[in-house]
């Protein structure tokens, strides 16, 4: 478990615009995310010897940015091979690298052209090997289609409803209105959501995130040098990274799962809680990750915000508005905002703990819970001001 | 395997009795021969136990289904626009065991949570063989 409470902070914060198209390498934008981090938190590059990333083979190495932005001396460089699951992680793993002394200012960040190169939703080799040779065979390929599977076993086991669906992708284009960054902004109402073209059964359109470029960077470092840096810091609580038994041979798999009505949050969740010392009753935003509305209704149940089985409930009558009992993903999430993979969340939640999130800001917020993933394993965090 | 363009399974030293008996219209599973789990995929150790050693078993072909997508938006869009809308299950063997596959004989409306299914070899190309399933015919157990 997480023993590091309150003891490293987000220093810093940068990104990029997000777009269909940047016309930029994912080089340019990973680079460009990092130095705004470096920048905001007032940390030279000269100081910054770790940098963090993941990728799904569609990104940028670490050492590359190294290279590239003149960082002298990167001795921790580490690319972890993930997805939304990591979002949360490389922010953990850049503070026990601080804390093992392999480094003192970790840059995290998450770049790709993720609509106009490498489109993560669009589908994968079409030769079945490994693991892949039991599903894809069948024409269960995508990313859409293997989430459709874990959703509709939640319905089935609980009866949750397309309306209950809606009501989290309309809750994300509300608070997506009011961020000037967000890719999707024009108001979404049942019926649009209602109308929107049938996918994979039971996802229409607009229950599946968007796809993005741009890119993502947090700086990471000490309670103690941050103190002195030009943002007021924002420090991890506490956190895990984790899943259940039979996570499986890959990302895409889960025939081993113990039940698809559940995710991996139910797994890691008490970890966040004790590592972090407080309960879901004390966040004041949540920023949880939402590469599909099913994944927040599953992890609002994960991680003990409502019982299992009530997430389709929770999330109707306004609870998770921006005036409502919990906020969620008040930038508007990966169904909204953009899809950069869930490091958006973390940016968010700082903003908000710092203030300065603008027409967005909860008023008053002291402590956030950030997430990363939807499956079988993901990561998570306590943050606070 | 010429003019099929749908992924292919590529069997391994794992799989490749399981893909085999597919072309002979038998279904085979995986047992330890040390403590007797039987385990899908295929695999070489024992998840339970850490065996190697495993015989091969007949599944029955019988089971339920666990969860299923109704895929309307074909991907990629020129392999699979023939086909919409397809089913993709999970259905739990009889044998305690969950697997991934098509269930066809039936409109995708049809399909419901739990529903007896049976499996039907699917012969879709020289040296392909996809065990898929349908609504079951014979009486459940």
């Amino acid at each position: 478990m997480w023993t590091l409470r309150d003891k490293y902070c987000i220093a810093g914060i940068g990104e990029t615009a997000y777009s269909k198209a940047s016309g930029r390498t994912v080089l340019d934008l990973a680079s460009d995310a990092c130095l705004k981090a470096a920048n905001d938190a007032g940390v030279a590059l000269e100081d910054i010897d770790g940098i963090v990333s993941f990728n799904f083979n569609d990104s940028v190495p670490a050492i590359a940015v190294a290279t590239g932005l003149g960082v002298p001396a990167a001795q921790y460089a580490v690319d972890y091979a993930g997805g939304g699951n990591a979002a949360n992680l490389i922010v953990l793993a850049a503070a026990a690298a601080i804390e093992a002394g392999l480094a003192k200012n970790v840059l995290c960040y998450r770049a790709m052209n993720g609509r106009s190169g490498f489109r993560l939703g669009g589908g994968r080799e079409l030769s079945a090997r490994g693991v892949t040779q039991y599903t894809a065979p069948f024409g269960w390929i995508t990313y859409p289609q293997a989430m459709a599977m874990w959703c509709r076993r939640h319905m089935l086991k609980y009866g949750t409803t397309s309306a209950q669906l809606a009501a989290v992708a309309i809750t994300c284009r509300q608070n997506a209105a009011l961020n000037e960054r967000a890719m999707q902004r024009e108001p979404m109402t049942l019926e649009d959501y209602m109308r929107s073209r049938m996918i994979v059964e039971p996802f229409r359109m607009l229950d599946i995130c968007l796809e993005s470029d741009g890119a993502c960077a947090v700086l990471v470092t000490s309670a103690e040098r941050a103190r002195d840096l030009r943002n007021r810091p924002v420090h991890i609580m506490g956190g895990a990274y984790g899943g259940g038994p039979n996570q499986g041979d890959d990302l895409f798999d889960a025939l081993r799962w113990p039940d698809h009505a559940h995710n991996y949050s139910k797994y890691i969740a008490a970890d966040v809680w004790k590592s972090a010392g407080v309960g879901p009753g004390d966040v004041d935003v949540a920023e949880i990750y939402d590469c599909f509305t099913y994944s927040v209704i599953m992890q609002l149940e994960g991680f003990g915000f409502c019982h299992e089985g009530e997430g389709g409930r929770y999330v109707q009558g306004g609870r998770i508005s921006r005036d409502g009992e919990l906020p969620i993903n008040t930038h508007g999430g990966l169904l909204s905002e953009a899809y950069i993979h869930g490091l958006n969340h973390v940016l968010e939640a700082v903003r908000q703990l710092r203030g300065s999130a603008g027409a967005r800001q909860i008023a008053g917020a002291e402590i956030a819970f950030t997430s990363a993933g939807a499956m079988t394993c993901g990561s998570a965090m306590v943050l606070r001001r | 395997m010429g003019d099929y363009l749908k992924p292919i399974p590529v069997a391994d030293p794992d799989s490749a009795p399981f893909w085999a008996a597919c072309r002979e219209h038998r279904l085979l599973l995986q047992k330890c021969a040390a403590c007797g789990a039987v385990r899908y995929p295929p695999g070489p150790f024992c998840p339970h136990c850490r065996s190697r050693s495993a015989e091969w078993i007949r599944s029955a072909g019988r089971g339920k289904v666990f969860s299923w997508i109704v895929v309307t938006h074909p991907v990629p869009k020129d392999v699979y626009a023939g086909d919409v809308p397809y089913v993709v299950a999970l259905v739990e063997l009889d044998e305690g065991v969950r697997m991934a596959s098509n269930i066809v004989g039936c409109a995708p409306s049809e399909v419901r949570g739990d529903m007896r299914v049976e499996i039907l070899f699917d012969d879709v190309a020289p040296g392909i063989t996809l065990p898929r399933f349908k609504p079951a015919e014979t009486p459940s157990r």
